[in-house]
């Protein structure tokens, strides 16, 4: 479970969620920043050009790009190049990469991105859910979801040294809650530049454009050799099990401060009904929680950290001794009514000696606010299931029937 | 001087793509990186595990080689590697007219160092010739195919040279493959020259335009000598040289040699549709002064 050792709070300040991001950007000393503004991700643009234009980020360019497609695009150059790179964006931004997501993923560039989470159009939206980086699931990268401002601070420098691995290469988007997250001010400790420093390597990249030594980049594949890319694709992700955990681990050696690896576990142990969360939810989950507990509920959390590579192993560990187990998605896949994180921890159960219910809760879409009051009842519904079986596998635990 | 761009890649006989690339690498010489995107040149030149280039080389979409091009400047100047390296985007017209300008648009009005070459065979040719917005008027392509009630392509081409130059770029120039020392002397002009520059290469494809393939660089020199492709070079938006033409040829004798304009000489209403072209030739003539 979470961690946090020797709190100094002298080294605390209160900052805004983008700042807390900004600094830890800062602290990563990227070379080349590339982005493209949108609400709610413009705070943390705006800060680092901020830094930029007091000269605190030393041997960095920063594009002011046309567009996100062109944001990305910009660091696929300045990647192969040898800089480490960084972007931020969300929601319409980011679906507008998605054919450069793949590209960044197939042509092994380590970039890191900051997703603000935030809901899809149409009906247009700008408030928080998971629908934006969840549709981009299966684009090769790896993709890490933070509780809160501390979390998502730390998880960049951790998301530099999984993603530049030379076991890895792949690109890493480290999630926040829109707003949630990225606008509210909290007591924070910011990433101080000498401990960076000792925690993360600097990129030593073994191929980069260079007229020294040319090599061609972006080949075309065809059905001879394009299998065996994507296949060395899946083993990097399969190297980023072990390596989430090791920068978690090791982040704590040099920080103390822990937030688990692929997952996180808060009252598990003796737990009947397990809740599955990813994101800013997992601190109202919690607090309903320790509500139920008082009351005698066996009830826990299971946090998901990493949502790509899918921490199937720990899911399976986690939960095995459960009665029920409860996925809660800000997202739907349309046609299946249920969300991702239901579809995927039923598959990961299955043909396991692992037979228990799970049902799926889809909650807080384009921001709906979420209340420990929601979760209280979604718990009473999941202890029916666990007494009498399932009726329904998946709904929506905040609909207004009135509006329909 | 060692070519730069290896035999043994998979271009057609009397390619325009490996005529064009070959140029300017001879022009920019070993210490560049080149930006591809997705098309015929990058197609034929890097067949995994093989490349043609014997420079640094990098494809990674259709419409973002500027993007990436101008990612490249960034990386290099924050590392301090950037010494004399020219940075040279190459890409065909549909990639830059079409699905690549805003990128374009993007990296020449935030000024980056770098050389755009526009290989222009006036079609998308990897796909199998459809029209794009530099097909010229009266062209018969797969999706503008002269038939019934068709001419072909009903529009002239973009004027993207004028639409750079409206990004205040310092160079400018339009060239042709048909003449060689022509396009190696302006793309050397180019990157030369600081902050983001065109070259905009008139290509005619064998396979594409109809033609047999020993005849790439006689047409090349017809749409030349039609004044229907003007050479001319542009400092900081304006015309300041053009080559002269001193008794133009008529149109036709650059259609008759094409598959793709066949059609003008036997439909009804193709007079029409190259006396038009004549015009546009003619355009060319006072507008840049040719004669």
């Amino acid at each position: 479970m979470t961690v946090i050792r020797d709190l100094d709070k002298d080294k605390m300040v209160v900052a805004e969620g983008s700042y807390t991001v900004a600094s830890a950007v800062k602290a990563c000393k990227p070379n080349v920043i590339s982005a493209y503004p949108i609400t709610p991700q413009t705070h943390i643009v705006e800060d680092l050009s901020q830094f930029m234009a007091d000269g605190e980020i030393p041997n960095c360019e920063y594009i002011n790009v046309e567009s996100e497609f062109s944001a990305l695009s910009a660091l696929v150059g300045s990647s192969a190049a040898g800089a480490r790179c960084y972007s931020a964006t969300t929601s319409q931004g980011l679906e507008l990469m998605h054919e450069v997501l793949f590209n960044v993923s197939g042509m092994r560039l380590p970039v890191v991105m900051t997703i603000v989470n935030r809901a899809v159009s149409a009906p247009i939206n700008i408030w928080n859910d998971h629908q934006d980086s969840i549709s981009q699931r299966d684009t090769g990268w790896i993709q890490l979801y933070a509780e809160d401002t501390q979390e998502i601070s730390d998880m960049t420098a951790q998301a530099f040294k999984i993603a530049e691995d030379k076991d890895i290469l792949l690109p890493a988007m480290t999630c926040m809650d829109g707003f949630i997250l990225s606008h509210v001010h909290e007591p924070v400790e910011l990433l101080e530049s000498d401990l960076v420093d000792e925690y993360l390597p600097s990129y030593e990249p073994e191929y980069v454009l260079d007229p020294k030594n040319p090599m061609s980049f972006g080949a075309f594949a065809d059905p001879e050799s394009y299998t065996e890319f994507r296949y060395l694709q899946q083993q990097s992700m399969d190297n980023a099990v072990k390596k989430i955990e090791d920068a978690a681990t090791e982040f704590y050696d040099i920080f103390g401060r822990y937030y688990g690896g692929l997952i996180d576990e808060y009252e598990t142990e003796d737990a009947e009904i397990i809740i599955m969360a990813m994101g800013s939810v997992i601190g109202t989950i919690k607090d309903a929680i320790d509500k139920l507990r008082d009351k005698g509920e066996k009830v826990g959390l299971l946090k998901i950290r990493s949502f790509r590579p899918f921490p199937v192993e720990a899911i399976r560990k986690a939960v095995k001794d459960a009665k029920v187990v409860v996925p809660i998605d800000k997202n739907i896949s349309l046609g299946l009514n249920e969300g991702a994180l239901c579809t995927e921890t039923k598959a990961c159960l299955y043909n396991t000696s692992i037979n228990m219910p799970v049902v799926g809760f889809m909650i807080g879409h384009g921001g709906r606010d979420i209340r420990i009051s929601t979760i209280e009842s979604i718990v009473e519904q999941a202890k029916k299931v666990a007494d009498s079986g399932i009726e329904v596998e998946s709904q929506y635990a905040d609909l207004k029937e009135e509006m329909l | 001087m060692k070519s730069l761009l290896s035999s043994g890649h998979r271009g057609c006989a009397g390619c325009c793509d490996a005529m064009a690339a070959k140029f300017t690498l001879m022009a920019a010489g070993e210490d560049c990186i080149v930006i591809n995107p997705t098309g015929c040149l990058e197609v034929m030149t890097t067949p995994y595990p093989e490349s043609s280039w014997e420079v640094p080389w990098i494809h990674s979409l259709f419409e973002n080689t500027a993007a990436v091009a101008s990612g490249i400047e960034a990386a290099l100047k924050a590392m301090g590697k950037m010494g004399d390296t020219k940075i040279i985007a190459m890409g065909g017209d549909g990639a830059t007219l079409d699905i690549g300008m805003r990128a374009i648009s993007g990296a020449f009005e935030r000024g980056h160092d770098f050389t755009y070459v526009c290989i222009d065979n006036e079609a998308y040719m990897n796909t199998g010739v459809q029209r794009s917005g530099a097909t010229p008027f009266g062209a018969s392509t797969t999706t503008s195919p002269a038939g019934k009630v068709s001419i072909g392509n009903p529009r002239p081409k973009k004027n993207m040279p004028a639409i750079i130059a409206a990004h205040g770029a310092p160079y400018i120039a339009t060239t042709s493959i048909g003449y060689p020392k022509d396009m190696i002397r302006k793309v050397k002009t180019a990157i030369d020259t600081e902050g983001p520059t065109y070259i905009h290469a008139h290509a005619p494809c064998t396979t594409g335009w109809g033609f047999d393939s020993s005849k790439t660089v006689e047409i090349a020199k017809l749409a030349v000598e039609t004044a229907l492709w003007p050479l001319y070079e542009m400092e900081d938006g304006d015309v300041t040289k053009v080559k002269k033409i001193m008794k133009p040829k008529p149109v036709e004798d650059y259609l008759k040699m094409q598959k793709r304009f066949k059609h003008l000489f036997t439909m009804e209403g193709g007079d029409d549709a190259i006396k038009k072209i004549q015009a546009l030739a003619d355009e060319n003539i006072v507008k840049f002064g040719l004669q």
